[in-house]
């Protein structure tokens, strides 16, 4: 075995409530740079609806991710060769939207007129007046859907009857899906990139980019499934989500995690075995979620702490392995899963998918709380189970209604504690038709609804210093940092 | 046609020296001190569907022509045999040719797609400008020579490869070259303007050609210090 540690994220997409937090905490550290300004390294999308870039999930436009057979769909050793000049499958600004901003000038110095001055828009590529055609969350909240959403890849395999349903007046809805890079296991861009510039941190497995390396041979875009590599066409290179590793080096949740208004984010290291990568994911499409979990060792079991001694782990990491929030929804629980695995990147951000929508189901009839069957509602939720399958399962309903069927039974044992219109022997009868313990019930409840921000970013430390300690006596490097010169990124001539 | 002696020197033995010199160490300065500027500066992004058509014909072009440049250098006696036969004359001829006009066309329309896009404009500096002005007029005069002063291949590896090699063997003798057409002249002279000004412009992408590449794992994973 060789056990590796990855700091991996779970979104628990029940409690999302859309507002964009994390979208502007990361734009204003991170991607407010010329070049930078159409990328949004975090985004927050409506489902259904076509996303950012829009229809990303469409690979038969863009050609991400991998195939069955373990090749890039993208590009290969071969196709480089004649694809390095010009990228059959690179999706263009208007694919995302052309940035703008506004001359607020021209707020104040309007003449006097009858009507209101206005301050149009204008273009952060050209600098003249542009006519906004496109934005980031052009689709927000299922505005035009009729147009966008209807679009969604998400929704093939739904019958004529639920896509109507979905977007009915007054029964239409959707949820959010906060995205950020999947710092995933298998990284398609790592792999797509001629000069290798892109490369998986060994301690920590966040994905990153070496922009002194990056010749703008653009393969990571096309190659990244989920479109979390973009082009920075100012500067010439390629850039990405760095998971904030200077706040992570330094104990932080990134700006992401720390902006979220509805602490839907949870960080903790998981223990995988990095040998065991390739054959994970080449299984068929239905077995992909259980191989993608299989990887994931447990931090308590014995032979692995052994063996992640082995592999020069530091205790410390082993000890946020243990405490690791994203160990429990993913592995114990089952209750997260990672988005499109049938991309086949092993995507290390996982989605605990959304309830909400389930128990708005029922409309004329009040619910029934004593209902023979206490899991109906989740089979003719107003969101199809499939749809929820084709984005979290990998088409695999199976495992949406386990998760869906477990945070109800929570939700219905902890109604049956606090407000009490619930019997505790139905509570009990539906946490085991869940597969779900009592005890197991409280630490979701636990987990989900009350959790600390200790316990939902548990961050191993950086341990920078035993970096510095392979390359240089510590004591030198102690005396020579601190000072220096900082190139900014400026264009090559 | 003859230019004062003075001039043939300054642009058949001073140019070069100072163009392959200026070309090697600052290209070199340039990747150990300022790597973050070598990029091929892809404007892909911004605008698409001409890109193709401007792309890949320059690119294919050029470097088929490049390549046929270097053969000649290297192996001059192997291409005048070749040669010796007019039916592989005329294939050699014509195949350059075809590949320098694609060349030619495709810079073109590069050219156009710089100046008709307004988000183009945008990324072209005024350095950008100056390599495709020497670029057009490289290209313009290789198809013009090749097309009026038959049979280029030939003369090429009998007049201009023993010139380029006494440069490399430091014995310049710029000799027959001064006496070879202005179109052939002016080719040759741009040709080291080309290489030195080559470091300070977007050409340096060409050193980094990511070969690797086709011999790399498909994964990578960088630890701290060594391991």
């Amino acid at each position: 075995m060789n056990i590796r540690a990855q700091i991996s994220v779970v979104f628990h997409l029940d409690k999302c409530l859309g507002c964009h937090t994390c979208s502007l905490a990361c734009k204003n550290i991170w991607t407010d740079r010329p070049g930078t300004e159409y990328m949004w390294w975090n985004n927050v999308e409506t489902k259904p609806g076509a996303g950012y870039p829009s229809l990303w999930e469409d690979q038969q436009k863009y050609k991400g991710g991998w195939d069955a057979g373990g090749k890039l769909k993208s590009t290969s050793k071969s196709r480089i060769v004649a694809n390095i000049f010009h990228h059959p499958s690179m999706p263009t600004m208007d694919d995302y939207y052309e940035p703008w901003t506004y001359d607020y000038q021209e707020l104040f110095n309007a003449p006097e007129g009858a009507d209101q001055p206005t301050a149009r828009p204008i273009s952060l590529v050209t600098g003249k007046h542009i006519d906004i055609e496109a934005g980031p969350n052009w689709d927000d909240d299922l505005g035009g859907s009729p147009i966008y959403a209807a679009h969604d890849p998400n929704l093939a395999g739904l019958t004529a009857q639920q896509r109507q349903q979905l977007f009915a007046v007054e029964q239409l809805v959707f949820f959010y899906l906060p995205r950020i890079c999947n710092h995933c296991l298998n990284p398609a861009c790592v792999a797509a990139c001629p000069s290798a510039a892109l490369y998986k941190r060994g301690e920590d497995g966040i994905v990153l980019l070496d922009q002194k390396r990056c010749r703008a041979w653009r393969a990571c875009v096309p190659a990244c499934p989920y479109k979390k590599s973009y082009y920075n066409w100012s500067t010439g290179k390629s850039e990405k989500c760095i998971l904030c590793f200077p706040r992570i080096e330094t104990g932080q949740a990134p700006a992401c995690f720390h902006a979220c208004v509805g602490r839907i984010r949870y960080l903790g290291v998981l223990l995988y075995d990095a040998d065991r990568i390739r054959e994970a994911a080449a299984r068929p499409n239905d077995e992909l979620i259980d191989a993608h979990r299989s990887l994931i060792l447990d931090p308590f079991d014995p032979e692995v702490i052994a063996g992640a001694r082995k592999c020069n782990m530091p205790e410390s990491t082993i000890a946020a392995a243990q405490k690791s929030p994203v160990y429990q929804y993913v592995k114990v629980w089952k209750l997260a899963l990672p988005p499109h695995v049938e991309f086949r990147t092993l995507p290390m951000l996982f989605y605990v998918p959304p309830m909400a929508p389930v128990m708005a189901a029922r409309q004329g009839d009040a619910l029934n709380h004593v209902s023979q069957d206490l899991f109906h509602d989740i089979e003719q939720a107003r969101v199809p189970i499939a749809y929820l399958a084709n984005l979290l399962a990998a088409g695999n309903e199976s495992k949406i209604g386990y998760a869906l069927r477990k945070q109800k039974a929570v939700r219905w044992y902890r109604r049956a504690q606090t407000v009490g219109d619930v019997d505790a022997q139905t509570a009990l009868r539906m946490l085991r038709e869940a597969d779900c313990s009592a005890e197991e019930a409280d630490a979701i409840y636990r987990l989900t609804a009350l959790s600390t921000f200790e316990e939902r970013f548990v961050i191993p430390a950086g341990h920078r210093e035993l970096g510095v300690e392979a390359l240089q006596d510590p004591l030198k490097h102690k005396q020579q940092a601190g000072f220096g010169f900082i190139a900014g990124p400026r264009r090559g001539l | 046609m003859n230019l004062p002696l003075y001039l043939d020197r300054a642009l058949f033995v001073g140019l070069p020296y100072a163009a392959i010199s200026v070309c090697l160490i600052v290209s070199l300065q340039r990747y150990g001190w300022r790597m973050f500027t070598y990029s091929s500066l892809s404007s892909q992004l911004l605008e698409n569907r001409t890109h193709f058509w401007a792309m890949v014909p320059f690119h294919y072009g050029i470097l088929a022509v490049l390549l046929g440049h270097l053969i000649g250098f290297s192996v001059p006696r192997a291409v005048l045999a070749w040669n010796g036969r007019p039916l592989r004359l005329y294939v050699l001829e014509a195949a350059a040719l075809s590949f320098g006009v694609l060349a030619l066309i495709g810079l073109a329309a590069l050219i156009n797609r710089r100046l008709t896009n307004a988000k183009m404009r945008a990324v072209t500096s005024a350095m950008d400008w100056l390599t495709f002005a020497l670029l057009l007029f490289q290209a313009a005069s290789g198809v013009y020579v090749a097309v009026f002063t038959p049979w280029g291949s030939t003369w090429y590896a009998a007049v201009v490869v023993p010139y380029l090699w006494s440069l490399f063997g430091l014995n310049p003798d710029a000799g027959v070259v001064t006496q070879l057409p202005l179109a052939a002249q002016l080719h040759i002279v741009n040709a080291f303007i080309l290489i030195g000004l080559f470091p300070f412009t977007r050409l340096v992408h060409i050193l980094v050609v990511p070969n690797p590449y086709l011999w790399r794992r498909p994964q990578i994973v960088r630890w701290y210090g060594s391991r």
